[in-house]
């Protein structure tokens, strides 16, 4: 890249702008379209972790590896310090975008080629994107960086396979190659779910370890409790659209979209006794070819009849906080 | 493995319920040592390759030269007796391993190398190479094998065994390639193959550096039954006269043997012993097959129960 | 008391040794309570409930114990009086429905399917007691006709638990049954689950990692390490004053909704190795309380108040460790 960074803490890494994907599914005759995310606009800063809640059918990861590059976007756009990424042709170029934004995987079973030791990867990686290090400065970068995600003997680790290594332990690698070359936003698609719980505190602090030492985070999970316990931000995504987003605090203490507050009220807490929920059994979004109108409209309990003829707007709910919602949010203005 | 592995200063030990010690490599050979299947099957091919290398050591006449009484039974100068042209039928027996190896080698490695280069391509590459490369395969799979080899090798009389090779990898490159292709296809999605993409690695080191080693079983079980393939179709070809007849191979004595009606005229050895030669390596190499899906695969073992203690 | 489990060990025999996956378990089930069984995995949780249900196959082996559900031991019973058992007394529902549920069946042919295993015939009785099973899941009639995959994944779960009702069991054990499913879909099958209960008065036997999941819905809580209970009692006891250094671990790594927002701890290092177990209590290497005299003899049952603890600190004085 030869933009000229800017250092400003409010330019931000990665600007989203009315990103869509859409994947045909059917058969030729029936062709239909399935609207894994539509219209998402995002901007990611400098120095924060976002966190991106949803279910399954969310477009919570569809749209992580949108920003990979993984896919090519059906319409929008993707900028990468103000440049679009579907525009970056050079190998040169692309390999700098993959170094500053690396996707880091779910699964600590499959993330790791089972063939190869762990340090394989993560040599490869530093060859591919540092080529001025010599060999040995690659080994020790990537001793430096095995100690520094908390594994150790370092040295070993690099010559272990990954059979030998626990979940949590090979999380760490994936985490490892990531940072092991200097990045500026990581992408970690739901990387504690596959672990035990008591493991996953470990990996949550060293990913608030790394947001304090100035590397960014989106943070996509199913899980809200741990989104409250690293995240800056709160985005919450339902059947492609963002519905809700804000900082931690303010979503949580003041959650507008009905769907938010369904989130909030289905999570397990041991200290808050059940009230029987009406039977919203948690039916999968639709998806498929869903036309205008709000998608979450037949889960919702105040849906009215503006909820299925146009679809609802962002809207600001207070400061930074904004939902999308015709019902919930009171428009500052008359102009609906 | 001497140090123990910790996370931020705490020892942490992998959530396996075996521990397995580093090296499988070493894990294997030890398995496939004391694997009855795999002892048999390469000793046999362990014999055959000295014959192959030494066969003057042990057979002491020239295979060709007609210089015996013709027709002679078993004794302590022609141990198998001799053919009906006054050749020392022992002497062709051991001479005539070689070429039976070389085909099973040569043929068994070229067809493998087919199969692996279009199974993996098409799984990897995906879309319209791989319907392009999957079609190729289906229209060899259903060709008729055995016809199709008799019609390429009449038209090509005098090649030597290079025809023969030709033809079995040309007919038998097909089944490998489609097994390839599944189990490719299984690794596909697997996440450590969109790291390496994400990485910048090109495809061609993908597959090979991340695919390939992770097929190594179904590679090298490939080769064998390729191998098993060779040695039994090279035996027919040669045996209905196809490939030259003047070289010294076990099909070629089945040929002159069939021709001089051995089993009739007193001289059953000249077919029946190049026959046994040929069932032997096909089963060696059948039996190193097995032996290999049973060290790979576990649930295949033979069960040995021991008495369990309480 | 409708099921009794007592001492109950089951080894895996591999070459490469022999893993003690349930070591010396005991405990008791009441007719109409629910019971969890919480734990990590590798802990054994899932093996203890295949081997009160009688579905070990090898290299897992039962190698001590008896299993008495109402009156009967199910370990010595011979095949055709535990078919007999079998579903109509005591019923699983698996973790994953998608897995259990023949892909290639309606729902209707898989009950019919059940029926016939216990000799009843398939008619209008039985066609009267499939949309009642469904209704009481909360799923319409007419899905009788749907295959698995036609049903999303929190109906197929519903439809495995109203299979799982077809003969009015006395026992339902369920293993893991919503960790294939979203929090919301999880909170309306547990919610379901625990009024079905109320209303039919059947046992269940719940197991999962997910602590907090059970902590509403359960009456007894079972907590398992390397394949050991470690602390056994009442859930709101267990939750309130958690006794055992790996339950109170457990608890404390649950990041929470409310309340403040405080760095956690987590337990360090990760669960042992079944077949390379430390000396004396299998927890000891992780435990911040751990004394000399952890490394080297095996804790025995305690109890603590209502609860039963498997801990050395508990053995002598009535020590209460900080549960801050």
């Amino acid at each position: 890249m030869d933009q000229i960074e800017t250092e400003s803490a409010s330019e931000p890494i990665l600007s989203i702008r009315n990103l869509s994907h859409h994947f045909p599914i059917g058969r030729k005759i029936r062709r239909a379209q399935l609207h894994a995310v539509d219209d998402i606009n995002l901007d990611l800063y400098q120095g924060e972790i976002v966190a991106l809640v949803g279910e399954s059918g969310s477009g919570k990861s569809t749209l992580a590896r949108l920003l990979a590059r993984v896919y090519r976007p059906t319409s929008g756009e993707i900028l990468f310090e103000g440049r679009n990424i579907a525009r970056i042709r050079s190998r040169r170029d692309l390999l700098s975008y993959r170094s500053k934004i690396p996707l880091i995987f779910q699964d600590p079973f499959s993330s790791l080629n089972p063939v190869h030791s762990v340090g394989h990867g993560l040599l490869r990686t530093l060859k591919l994107h540092r080529p001025e290090l010599s060999r040995e400065e690659r080994r020790d970068t990537a001793i430096a960086t095995l100690e520094s995600v908390g594994l150790s003997p370092a040295s070993e680790v690099l010559n272990c396979y990954p059979y030998e290594l626990s979940g949590g332990q090979r999380q760490r690698i994936g985490f490892a190659q990531a940072i092991s070359c200097n990045p500026r936003l990581i992408l970690a698609d739901e990387p504690v779910s596959m672990l035990d719980v008591s493991v996953r505190i470990g990996l949550l602090n060293l990913m608030t370890d790394l947001r304090n030492s100035g590397i960014s985070m989106l943070y996509i999970t199913h899980d809200i409790a741990s989104a409250r316990y690293v995240a800056d931000r709160l985005v919450v995504m339902y059947a492609g659209n963002i519905v809700e987003t804000g900082p931690t605090e303010s979503v949580l203490g003041n959650p507008t979209h009905p769907y938010t507050r369904l989130l909030l009220s289905a999570v397990p807490d041991p200290m808050v006794a059940i009230k029987a929920t009406a039977g919203d059994i948690g039916d999968p979004p639709r998806v498929i070819d869903p036309g205008e109108g709000c998608r979450f409209r037949w889960r919702c309990p105040l849906a009215m009849e503006i909820c299925s003829v146009v679809t609802p707007p962002l809207l600001p709910v207070s400061e930074g906080h904004a939902a999308a919602c015709h019902v919930t949010v009171r428009s500052v203005s008359e102009n609906l | 493995m001497t140090a123990v592995l910790e996370v931020n200063g705490v020892p942490e030990k992998p959530d396996h319920v075996r521990q397995i010690r580093r090296g499988s490599l070493s894990n294997f050979w030890r398995a496939l040592r004391s694997s009855k299947k795999a002892i048999v099957g390469s000793g046999i091919l362990v014999v055959f390759t000295f014959l192959s290398l030494f066969p003057g050591l042990i057979a002491h006449d020239n295979p060709s030269a007609e210089t015996y009484l013709p027709s002679l039974g078993t004794s302590s100068a022609h141990l198998l007796g001799t053919t009906s042209y006054g050749q020392d039928i022992y002497a062709q027996v051991i001479y005539g391993t070689r070429v039976s190896l070389i085909i099973a080698i040569v043929a068994g490695l070229l067809t493998t190398a087919l199969s692996v280069i279009i199974g993996v391509s098409a799984a990897y590459l995906g879309g319209f190479a791989d319907g392009v490369l999957s079609t190729i395969t289906d229209i060899f799979l259903v060709l008729p094998a055995f016809p199709l080899m008799i019609v390429i090798a009449a038209y090509s009389k005098n090649g030597g065994f290079t025809i023969i090779i030709a033809v079995l990898v040309v007919t038998g490159w097909s089944y490998g390639a489609r097994q390839l292709r599944s189990q490719a296809l299984s690794l596909r999605n697997r996440d450590f193959l969109l790291a390496a993409q994400l990485r910048g690695e090109r495809k061609w080191r993908i597959i090979v550096t991340e695919i390939l080693p992770n097929m190594t079983s179904l590679i090298v079980a490939s080769f064998l039954g390729a191998a098993v393939y060779a040695v039994l179709a090279a035996a027919g070809l040669q045996f209905i006269g196809l490939g030259s007849v003047n070289t010294d191979s076990w099909g070629t004595m089945l040929y002159w043997a069939q021709n001089n009606d051995a089993l009739l005229t007193g001289s059953p050895l000249w077919a029946i012993v190049p026959g046994l030669g040929i069932g032997l390596m096909g089963g060696a190499f059948a039996l190193l097959n097995y032996a290999f899906d049973e060290v790979n695969n576990p649930a295949l073992r033979p069960v040995r129960r021991k008495a369990v203690s309480s | 008391m409708i099921l009794e489990v007592n001492d109950l060990c089951v080894d895996y025999v591999s070459p490469q040794g022999t893993a003690r996956a349930v070591d010396t378990v005991n405990f008791s089930l009441d007719a109409g309570e629910f019971l969890s069984i919480v734990g990590e995995s590798g802990c054994g949780k899932s093996t203890l409930l295949f081997s009160i249900a009688q579905l070990l196959s090898p290299p897992a082996e039962l190698v001590g114990g008896s299993v008495i559900f109402k009156g009967e031991n199910l370990v010595t019973l011979d095949k055709n009086s535990l078919r007999a058992v079998r579903w109509r007394d005591l019923s699983v529902v698996m973790q994953s429905a998608m897995n259990a549920l023949n892909p290639v069946l309606t729902i209707r042919a898989q009950f019919v399917d059940v029926m016939h295993a216990h000799g009843q015939k398939d008619d209008e009785e039985s066609d009267k007691r499939f949309a009642e099973v469904l209704r009481l899941v909360g799923i319409d009639a007419v899905h009788l006709r749907s295959y698995a995959h036609q049903l999303s994944g929190g109906m197929r779960q519903r439809v495995m638990i109203a299979m799982a009702l077809l003969l009015s069991p006395d026992l339902i054990i369920m293993d893991e049954p919503t960790s294939a499913l979203d929090v919301v879909a999880q909170r309306s099958l547990m919610v379901q689950i625990k009024e079905l209960q109320e209303k039919l008065g059947f046992a269940v036997i719940f197991v999962t990692h997910d602590i907090s999941l059970v902590s509403n819905f359960s009456d007894k809580l079972i907590v398992m390490y390397a394949g050991s209970v470690v602390e056994d009692g009442p859930t709101r006891e267990i939750f309130e004053h958690p006794s055992h250094p790996y339950t109170q671990g457990l608890l404390s790594a649950f990041p929470s909704i409310r309340g403040p927002k405080v760095r956690l701890k987590g337990i360090p290092g990760s669960p042992p190795s079944l077949t390379q177990l430390p000396a004396g209590c299998p927890f000891h290497p992780r435990c911040a309380y751990a004394m000399e005299s952890c490394s080297t003899v095996r804790p025995p049952v305690t109890p603590v108040g209502d609860v039963k603890v498997r801990c050395l600190l508990f053995e002598n004085a009535e020590v209460h460790v900080g549960s801050d």
